[in-house]
């Protein structure tokens, strides 16, 4: 008999709910999240406002909601950028070889050498902060993993019979790629994206922190930490949740990841 | 497919290790000891002095921005002016209370006629190189003030009236101003420097003041010790402390986090919001800032060169409630560019000549032409929490109007070349000081052709009441001429002025002796341990 796949199963519900919260957030926070009320300065947690308020007045509850679905959506993003430039570059790499590929992959590993987040700062500083430009910087940091990943995967497949066939009834090349190749590398591509959006999540996170992601007036969970930070024994709680938020995250995603991964194990 | 599997783990493998390797550098900027938080270019752990407290005597202390030049005779930034004061000093120096007291000068005397000063220069007064100060070191380093070095253009712009200084013998110096002022005395605590240093200065710093320059590394430290050859050491005016690091923390959390870390001993102009985070352990200072934080509007630029819109802003905000929220309401309503300090000056009833009044906002903004509002950008130097969240509140506030303002948060450095230096901003949240006690110091810069003019403000009646001001002898009509362009500045609503903010000076509980200036200054000499 099967054993019960926990990590499948944390995992799903967490990012369920973790999706679920931050949909609740895209159509209804309970307080306007920039809104500021003085009478509610560094309020504790209470009935009114479950998650307490900020060194504003301002419902944390209501600016986590917010900051979540910020933060997904330029994870998100930067998934959609680095996942379909990588794919593209990987495939075509690994299907053709030759020349190109070995340029295209040792450009690949230039950009991989420096730390991304160090990459994305320099790119930050020229560009200016702002939503768009860190989903373009953490996107281009993005797509050599993705690449090698697929590059790989097509490397193992092109030489196959099926793709002989293919080939040798006159299949486009493009044909191949996307039509008979891609559905085989999708299992291990999938892990991938889990992998990768945690790390979107965790860059977007700490640029925003450092002060060079979001702007203030669409703030981040990881802007709400930089905020958070300078009222740590003031007002704990405004340093807890956000930080929970990114947590149960990352968490729910990697389990569901570890989960996907084990039952491909359990089930050849 | 084993085959398969395996391959598809391996490459998992691989991809797992991707996050570790994020880890590794998102990591560095939270577990690492508060030392490399403090840092700010987290790269030299060794700057943590705490070890030192006990035998060292010595004291240091965290400061917002960089000291981009250090030139006495040129520091743009208070920030830079009130470090400098512990180096250098004027043949007049400011005291606590806003007067000037004799310095390298022993003692002075204004002519009759307002336009002669004669200044005895102090016996005994040494440079930091162990040279006496003489009559021509005086004369060169006021004749650098007056532009000898440059084009012509006064490093001070109070120099401009200056038509003739000479020495009339060893120890005395005749400054003869072109039109008579009583307000030029204030101009003197410009730094006295050995003759022909000027190429040299802001990299040498040798001057005559109680703290002695060691070195400075950009971004991160500026270290002065004792000067042992004080003139005013007899007095008992010479430094208690025999070394002061003025460190860089571009942060304030970062401050928060050095001072409990014991990388900081003592912090300045840090917001009072944060208070909860240090009365505990240390002691705390609270006073006024001593500058006007504003809204400031670049006047050059549409929609803001419209006086109905900037009036229309001014309704649309409420001062007292920014004070509330930035400075847990102890920051105290300005209205113009004047602060309370300045008593003399000070027009209080300035202070709400804008009461909240959205209904009226909207119709100013109408006849304008701007019936819905309009989208601005509000530039604020990120290294500033408190105009950070005074930018905050006022766009909340301004939503009410239609008006959608955009937060960009910048370097101070950016702050200081783009905004400030090349006025290429829409509006901007930060503070004016002055040096001295004068009305001068905090109007004259809005004469429109005055370089210092950041907010591009042109108004002929301003121009015309400071020039009459400037030139005048008599202080009570000067007052009054002063007062009205303030009114001016006021009706025009040249920019949004707030408040005079608040802030905290937290020190070791080990430390005494900290003095408030009624001017933007630090004086470290008075400071030492218990």
């Amino acid at each position: 008999m099967r054993r019960k796949n926990w990590y499948l199963i944390v995992g799903a519900v967490l990012t369920a709910s973790m999706l679920a919260f931050t949909a609740v957030g895209f159509f209804w926070t309970p307080y306007e999240p920039s809104a500021m009320s003085a009478a509610d300065k560094y309020a504790k947690p209470c009935a009114a406002h479950l998650f307490g308020c900020d060194q504003l007045g301002r419902d944390i509850l209501s600016r986590t909601l917010e900051g979540a679905g910020a933060t997904l959506a330029i994870a998100l993003a930067v998934l959609a950028v680095g996942a379909l430039a990588g794919l593209a570059v990987g495939a075509l790499c690994g299907y053709h070889g030759g020349a190109a590929d070995a340029l295209v992959m040792r450009l690949c590993d230039a950009v991989a050498a420096f730390p991304s987040v160090l990459l994305a700062l320099v790119v930050l500083a020229v560009t200016g902060p702002g939503k768009y430009n860190v989903i373009a910087a953490l996107g281009v940091l993005f797509v050599p993993s993705f690449a090698r990943l697929v590059r790989g995967e097509f490397l193992k497949y092109r030489d196959r019979d099926f793709v002989r066939s293919a080939k040798l009834i006159g299949v486009s090349d493009l044909r191949i790629i996307f039509v008979h190749i891609l559905p085989n590398i999708w299992p291990v591509l999938l892990s991938g994206l889990t992998i990768g959006f945690n790390n979107a999540v965790l860059a977007e996170a700490s640029m925003s922190y450092l002060g060079i992601g979001v702007s203030a007036t669409e703030p981040s969970l990881g802007y709400l930490l930089k905020d958070a930070q300078g009222y740590l024994f003031t007002a704990p709680w405004y340093t807890a949740f956000p930080a929970a938020a990114i947590v149960l995250l990352i968490l729910g995603v990697s389990l569901l990841g570890e989960g996907v991964r084990e039952r491909m194990g359990v089930g050849t | 497919m084993p085959k398969f599997v395996k391959r598809a783990l391996l490459l998992l493998v691989a991809i797992a290790m991707l996050p570790v390797s994020l880890y590794g550098c998102t990591g560095d900027t939270e577990p690492t000891p508060p030392v490399v938080g403090v840092s700010d270019s987290g790269s030299d752990p060794t700057a943590a002095r705490s070890g030192e407290l006990p035998e060292g005597n010595s004291v240091t202390v965290g400061i917002a921005q960089d000291l981009s030049n250090l030139d006495p005779q040129l520091a743009a930034t208070a920030g830079i002016r009130e470090v400098l004061f512990n180096i250098f000093e004027g043949l007049v120096k400011a005291s606590p209370d806003g007067s000037v007291v004799p310095a390298v000068a022993s003692d002075y005397e204004l002519s009759q006629d307002g336009t002669t000063y004669t200044f005895t220069l102090r016996e005994g007064v040494t440079f930091h190189d162990g040279e006496p100060v003489t009559a021509e070191d005086v004369i060169y380093s006021l004749e650098r003030c007056a532009g000898s070095e440059n084009d012509g253009t006064p490093l001070v712009s109070a120099f401009s009236n200056v038509s003739k200084i000479e020495a009339t013998d060893d120890s005395h110096v005749v400054v003869t101003l072109a039109e008579p002022s009583l307000e030029f005395l204030y101009s003197m605590t410009a730094a006295i420097i050995p003759a022909g240093s000027g190429p040299s200065i802001a990299t040498q710093l040798v001057g005559t003041g109680p703290f002695k320059f060691v070195s400075y590394a950009p971004q991160d430290e500026l270290v002065m010790e004792k000067y042992d050859g004080y003139w005013g050491a007899a007095e008992g005016k010479g430094a208690k402390l025999d070394e002061v690091t003025f460190k860089i923390v571009a942060d304030v959390n970062a401050m928060v986090i050095g001072l409990k870390g014991d990388a900081l001993d003592m912090v300045i102009h840090l917001p009072n919001t944060l208070e909860g985070e240090v009365k505990d352990s240390f002691t705390v200072h609270q006073d006024t800032m001593k500058l006007v934080q504003a809204l400031y509007l670049n006047n050059a630029v549409a929609p803001f060169d419209d006086e109905l819109v900037r009036q229309a802003m001014y309704y649309a905000i409420d001062v007292d409630e920014i004070i509330d929220f930035a400075c847990g309401g102890a920051g105290v309503a300005t209205g113009t560019s004047m602060y309370p300090a300045r008593e003399k000056y000070f027009l209080p009833e300035l202070a709400h000549a804008y009461p909240q009044d959205v209904e009226k906002a909207k119709e100013l903004l109408a006849q304008a032409g701007y019936p819905d509002g309009f989208g601005m950008k509000i530039t604020v130097p990120s290294n500033y929490a408190q105009h950070v969240d005074t930018a905050q509140v006022i766009i909340e506030q301004l939503k009410a109007v239609g008006i959608a303002a955009e937060l960009d948060l910048v370097e101070w450095e950016s702050w200081v070349s783009d905004v400030y230096r090349g006025r290429d901003y829409e509006a901007t949240v930060c503070g004016i000081a002055a040096d001295d006690m004068t009305a001068r110091e905090m109007l004259v810069r809005y004469m429109s052709d005055n370089r210092k003019n950041f907010i591009a403000f042109s108004d002929e009646e301003y121009d015309q009441v400071m020039a009459q001001a400037l030139a005048c002898i008599d202080d009570e009509e000067q007052t009054a001429l002063y007062k009205r362009a303030q009114e001016i500045l006021n009706e025009r609503a040249a920019s949004l002025w707030i408040q005079d903010a608040c802030e905290l000076v937290v020190m070791d509980p080990a430390l005494e002796g900290f003095t408030f200036y009624s001017t933007y200054v630090l004086d470290m000499s008075t400071i030492g341990y218990r």
